[in-house]
């Protein structure tokens, strides 16, 4: 392992360190049993089998949307419709759910790919209004993120709205469109499985492909892509056909993971856990399943938290993670340090070279 | 059709369209001086959200026009604290500042549930609303007086306060040294700093500005729009601003009018859902502000990049 990633390791270890440590004065500040509360936030997943289930079943979709939101930013466009492409993918999943009847494991796999493609089409329009007309793809992937959102309610609330749920939610998912349970107890879904096998796959292509280098290279220097002869827009585009594409797939697991109607009133929120799961895992698919499972931890443990005496709300850890962020992306964090060790490395290294002479 | 006429033509629709435009016209201001100085600020939506609770947790305890100037001494902290992270740590201001807006989120909540014991909205605490403002003598105009006064009086003082900043920010940005500085920083910061502009300071300085212009639009929602706090009460209107900066080309004028005509699709998504007469879908109402924006900011782009394409052919035509 060279310096430079043992030293990034140790950054991002320190930025968890101090987010944690900030979590704790408010703990303690706040509570009027810290010792409870730091209790159920620390251990509270691990207490019983239905807790630590919970913890996965929040990891799925973190992994999912992180991994898209990876593969979005890595060719250097800050789309943030992820969240519209995860919603959307869900609706969609959900029209071919209840609309058209299909055997079991077929009616699931047409769900999911035909959210998919939504979610590509839908990620992909920031980027190709930003290529075309030169607007800013994080103002009109904001936009298009309310756009879907009303949109997709007018779809839930006009044609598939069960009034008989006795709440804003769709008819009931047929069986054949539901994905099994993977452990008795819990809720953890097959989707666990095809999370994983997508993050595979993103490394594979972002990381052993050419098609992969030459994102990653435009992501790093657009103009050196270009004047090195890549066609930059449409390997731009081709990131966010793929982000998108696992963003609106995440959707319909989701859906058929987790829930017997469709009653999201509100955008889930998954595709800004998206980033805060990409920055953590430094974009790098392989570790963005550690990076969720980090995410949904503390969550889980936050809600554990909140629900007992220690009278902490839960939105703690929306605290604990903008921290996290804001250190990781800080440059300038512990650069001090680096520059003394490579100073140090190299002083040794000069004394070793003298000393063969 | 007519239904809707009828309520477009009266003088609440106009005074609702100055209304609800007020802390979008806030917002877009701060995105303006930020923007030109080349930082661009992504924090507004947190930075408006934090100022409307501080606005209503300093009201309850203090007078309210303290409470106003503390919530803007936080709001521009905000600020500096971004341009510390992206200028001196070097960090992405986009993530930054997107990190910024979940704090905002989550953080608003956890701030008000420990003053007020609430989670939802704060109206527990015995805030403060900043006064409104009657125009004298302007219902005494003959003919056009009385809808005139019905339109532009009775506002809320930042209301007024937005149409001032406006103007004050015109004349930073195009007749003082500060506002040259911080043009010259955002076109080409490089070529200031040889001609010996501290290009850092210069950008502090703008984004503690843009900080006090999102305090002030923040202050606005909970003490004048609304006469309290509930979560997420900005519900995207920096990321209009945003929006409307970009639009009116980065320039007050420009974007005081975009912002205007985002707080009229705004005012239009209330009153067409009180038209009985055409049904149409509430949820595809309230979509069009935001489809508005879209469609608004790629033919501003487009027109621009049109533009720019003359130029250079123009210039070609002349080398030729």
């Amino acid at each position: 392992m060279n310096k430079n990633a043992k030293f990034e390791i140790l950054r991002t270890s320190m930025a968890i360190f101090i987010a944690i440590g900030i979590s704790l004065v408010l703990i303690i500040l706040v509570s009027d049993a810290p010792l409870v509360a730091l209790r159920d936030l620390f251990f509270g997943p691990l207490t019983s089998l239905r807790r630590f289930g919970n913890v996965i079943e929040l990891t799925i979709p973190l992994i999912i949307t992180g991994l898209a939101v990876s593969l979005i930013f890595s060719s250097g466009q800050i789309n943030l419709s992820t969240e519209g492409a995860f919603f959307f993918g869900g609706i969609v999943a959900m029209m071919v759910a209840l609309a058209i009847p299909m055997p079991s494991y077929i009616h699931f796999f047409a769900a999911m790919i035909l959210a998919g493609i939504t979610g590509a089409i839908v990620v992909t329009i920031p980027a190709y209004l930003k290529e075309k007309t030169g607007s800013s793809e994080i103002v009109s992937s904001l936009m298009l993120n309310y756009i879907l959102f009303f949109l997709g309610s007018y779809i839930l609330y006009y044609y598939f709205k069960d009034p008989e749920a006795g709440i804003n939610a769709s008819y009931l998912f047929p069986d054949t469109f539901r994905l099994s349970v993977l452990v008795p107890g819990t809720k953890i879904h097959t989707g666990l499985f095809l999370s994983l096998i997508s993050v595979f796959l993103g490394y594979i292509f972002l990381f052993k492909t050419s098609t992969g280098y030459k994102i990653r290279m435009v992501g790093a220097n657009k103009m050196f892509s270009k004047y090195t002869g890549m066609k930059v827009f449409k390997i731009t585009l081709l990131s966010q056909i793929v982000g998108g594409f696992i963003a609106g797939v995440g959707g319909a697991i989701q859906l058929a993971g987790m829930y017997k109607r469709f009653n999201w009133v509100a955008l889930p929120g998954y595709g800004w856990d998206g980033i805060i799961v990409s920055t953590l895992a430094k974009g790098n698919p392989l570790y963005v399943p550690f990076a969720a499972f980090f995410i949904a931890y503390i969550r889980t443990g936050a809600a554990i938290m909140s629900r007992g005496e220690s009278g902490v709300p839960p939105e703690l850890k929306a605290i604990t993670q903008g921290v996290i962020i804001i250190l990781i992306v800080a440059q300038q964090f512990l650069a001090k340090y680096k520059n003394k060790m490579i100073y140090k490395e190299s002083k040794l290294e000069i004394e070793k070279a003298g000393g063969d002479q | 059709m007519m239904e809707i006429l009828n309520h477009i033509l009266t003088p609440e629709f106009g005074y609702s369209v100055i209304r609800v435009s007020t802390p979008i016209v806030f917002g877009t201001m701060g995105a303006m001086i930020s923007s030109r100085a080349g930082v661009f600020n992504i924090a507004i939506e947190g930075i408006m959200l934090l100022s409307a609770l501080l606005g209503v947790l300093f009201s309850a305890v203090m007078p309210v026009w303290i409470a106003l100037f503390l919530t803007l001494v936080v709001a521009g902290f905000v600020g500096f604290l971004l341009g510390f992270l992206s200028i001196k740590l070097k960090s992405d201001i986009f993530l930054t500042g997107i990190a910024f807006n979940m704090i905002a989120v989550g953080g608003t909540i956890f701030l008000l549930y420990l003053a007020s014991g609430q989670k939802g909205v704060s109206t527990s605490i015995n805030s403060k609303v900043l006064p409104r403002v009657e125009i004298p003598l302007l219902d005494k105009i003959p003919w056009i007086g009385e809808p005139l006064a019905g339109i532009l009086s009775n506002h809320n003082i930042l209301t007024y306060l937005s149409i001032v900043a406006v103007i004050v920010l015109y004349y930073l940005v195009y007749k003082t040294a500060l506002g040259l500085r911080i043009r010259s920083v955002g076109e080409n910061p490089d070529a200031a700093e040889s001609v010996g502009i501290n290009v850092r300071k210069t950008q502090y300085i703008a984004l503690i500005i843009s900080g006090v212009l999102c305090g002030f639009g923040g202050a606005f929602m909970s003490m004048g729009y609304l006469s309290w706090f509930s979560n997420n009460m900005v519900a995207g209107r920096g990321f209009i601003a945003m929006a409307a900066n970009g639009m009116g080309g980065a320039t007050p004028v420009g974007g005081f009018l975009v912002a205007l005509f985002f707080g009229f699709a705004d005012a239009m998504t209330n009153s067409l859902q009180l038209v009985t007469s055409i049904k149409i879908p509430v949820q595809l109402i309230q979509m069009l502000p935001y489809l508005a924006t879209v469609i608004g900011l790629v033919l501003y782009n487009i027109n621009k990049r049109r533009k720019a394409m003359r130029i250079k052919l123009m210039l070609e035509d002349k080398n030729k």
